[in-house]
């Protein structure tokens, strides 16, 4: 098969512009986004020494106040308790919920991951039949079944999602661990007598860096969507704590009267999440250059 | 055909299986005294002996499940604490709803998907691809529920169009017609963000297979750009296209669970919740059970539908 040399030529230097344009745009808009979620982590960190209303403190004969109150820039929840207050106080549970829970179903994940491809046969077997298993339920449904058994709770919800969310990780890393364990550089420690541990950690585990770091930065964001999800079913964070899914929850009832207690917390979801992903894409084409063109 | 199918069904044994025994230790994840956890703290000593009783649960564990498996087995999915009914026939009337919501969510989606990525492939960097890019983004980052309660609010309670919950309308309802209506805002809800999904596959497939020589040779023997993307482009870029929407069916039938909160819709989803809140565990068992041994055999169905459409995947 033979092609026209300068349309070739042509069509690759069409492409090469529009994919420094679009690297471009899209770093512009990974650097606001990182902006946010900056602003996002100061504001629930320094909750508490920001000049905030108590998130708790229940005020009803100012309940449902419209956004530009006096007092409540973002007006007042079915309670009387300041919508603002309670979207930063909030902003700490459902962050440290997204993070937390990527994290630890990371944790799970690379180390079983690890494991299942570096000492292969049963270990692998049992390992990756058991992640098939969870594999097979929809993750949500897996969710929830698993805080019907735990109980109702953050804490639950939380280990829940990790339980869940860990099968991805340990795919991922099997997978790689599987192409790394027969390369030279670990064949010929091996040959010189170092231990599996070592092997593992000096050999192995850098090459995972990338590949866990870009599955990660994507995750953070579905796992807050996750639990706000779990959260706004009612099994997830309990009232009175602010949590971004549970404000949603119950300001569903009054959405009729004041549509803003409902659109605020799933606004700042919203807004959270795309940002997440937009840096979580960022670090993909930074640190995985195959996926740039895609 | 025949021996692709025989493997495939003989390895979702071990699958239903494992799918049966996380089911069932759910109810034993709790610590301490399942039937404690179901009646309450303050529960007599009568009643949880009595519970302990009906539901085996003062036998060892190994013999809890397999009277429990071969109950299932029977059809016998147990009795509802909280209905006082049995449980299979609750949650087959429930699934009915969600599988109307999901297969209607499935094929809005699928349709709008591929629809829109082919339209995005043959106009790449018009101002279509460019929002349908942007769409895609925000699909994934948007809580359905939340994309539900804005359309609920915006299509029910400012414009009044169309019916804000629920499966048929409370007075006066019943027949097509009302079902349609209240079946819109969900299916819309839950197809949204597998819309933006399949749409950026379909424009990307399309994309590469549009530059292949043999799209270029239709085209240079004159063939029209309809029978060229349709009848050639599409029906090669098809395979990856149906993976996703295996992917995409699954997914929706997770999400149906949320999407069936916001609009009281009448599905296994809102009976799982309901039941988890009354803490009935048959019943969050049970609906648990038929949404994963469905979304198993869904699996099942998009495997099959590969070696359909794709002849070489028998043979390996």
């Amino acid at each position: 098969m033979r092609s026209h040399p300068v349309k070739v030529v042509a069509r690759d230097d069409r492409r090469s512009n529009s994919l420094i344009g679009h690297a471009f745009a899209r770093n512009r808009l990974a650097a606001v986004a990182l902006a946010a979620i900056a602003l996002a982590i100061v504001a629930a960190l320094g909750a508490p020494w920001l000049p905030l209303p108590d998130p708790d403190a229940v005020d009803t004969p100012s309940r449902l106040q419209t956004p530009g109150t006096p007092g409540h820039p973002l007006g007042t929840d079915e309670f009387g308790r300041d919508l603002l207050s309670r979207l930063v106080w909030g902003a700490r549970v459902s962050l440290l919920a997204g993070v937390g829970t990527a994290a630890a179903a990371m944790l799970m994940g690379v180390s079983l991951g690890l494991l299942a491809g570096y000492y292969r046969g049963w270990v692998e077997s049992l390992i990756m039949r058991f992640t098939d298993i969870l594999m097979a339920f929809p993750f949500i449904l897996l969710a929830i079944a698993i805080v019907a058994g735990l109980g109702p709770g953050l804490r639950n919800a939380m280990i829940a999602i990790a339980i869940v969310g860990f099968p991805i990780y340990a795919r991922l890393v099997r997978s790689v661990v599987l192409s790394v364990r027969e390369r030279e550089f670990v064949e010929a420690a091996r040959a010189l007598g170092s231990p599996d541990r070592l092997i593992l950690a000096r050999h192995v585990v850098p090459h995972l860096l990338s590949p866990v770091v870009v599955a990660f930065s994507l995750d953070v964001g579905a796992k807050i969507l996750t639990t706000a999800g779990l959260s706004f079913l009612g099994l997830g964070t309990q009232p009175p704590t602010a949590d971004w899914g549970s404000m949603l929850a119950t300001g569903r009832q009054f959405v009729i009267l004041s549509p803003h207690v409902v659109l605020l917390p799933g606004f700042a979801i919203f807004v959270m999440v795309l940002a997440l992903n937009l840096v979580g894409d960022a670090v993909r084409d930074l640190l995985d250059p195959r996926t740039r063109a895609a | 055909m025949g021996p692709f199918l025989a493997r495939r069904l003989l390895h979702l044994g071990p699958v239903l299986l494992g799918v049966s025994l996380i089911v069932f230790l759910v109810l034993h994840l709790a610590p301490g005294d399942p039937a404690e956890v179901m009646l309450g703290a303050n529960a007599n000593k009568e009643d949880l002996a009595r519970l302990r009783t009906q539901l085996g649960l003062d036998q060892p564990l190994h013999v809890q499940y397999v009277t429990w498996i071969s109950h299932v087995a029977r059809g016998d999915l147990g009795r509802s604490l909280w209905m006082k009914r049995p449980v299979l026939g609750e949650v087959l009337e429930r699934f009915k709803a969600t599988m109307l919501l999901t297969g209607s969510a499935l094929l809005l989606s699928t349709i709008g998907g591929i629809a829109l990525g082919i339209a995005s492939a043959t106009r790449a960097n018009s101002l279509l691809d460019r929002l349908s890019g942007v769409a895609s983004l925000f699909g994934a980052s948007m809580p359905v529920f939340w994309l539900g309660i804005v359309l609920m609010v915006i299509f029910s309670l400012w414009l009044g169009w169309l019916p804000a919950s629920g499966m048929y309308a409370p007075y006066g309802g019943g027949g097509l017609r009302d079902l349609l209506s209240h079946l819109i805002l969900p299916a819309v809800t839950l197809a949204a963000a597998s819309v933006t999904i399949i749409a950026r596959l379909t424009r990307a497939t399309m994309l590469e297979t549009l530059g292949q020589d043999y799209v270029r040779t239709a085209r240079a023997k004159g063939l029209g750009e309809r029978k060229v993307v349709w009848r050639h482009a599409l029906k090669n870029a098809l395979i990856p296209i149906v993976t996703v929407v295996g992917v995409q069916a699954g997914y929706l039938l997770g999400g149906a669970v949320l999407t069936e909160t916001v609009f009281a819709w009448p599905g296994v989803g809102t009976l799982v919740v309901q039941g988890i809140l009354a803490r009935d565990m048959p019943l969050v068992q049970g609906g648990v059970l038929v949404i994963a041994l469905s979304f198993v055999l869904v699996n099942l169905l998009v495997d099959t539908l590969y070696a359909w459409l794709d002849p070489r995947i028998k043979f390996q």
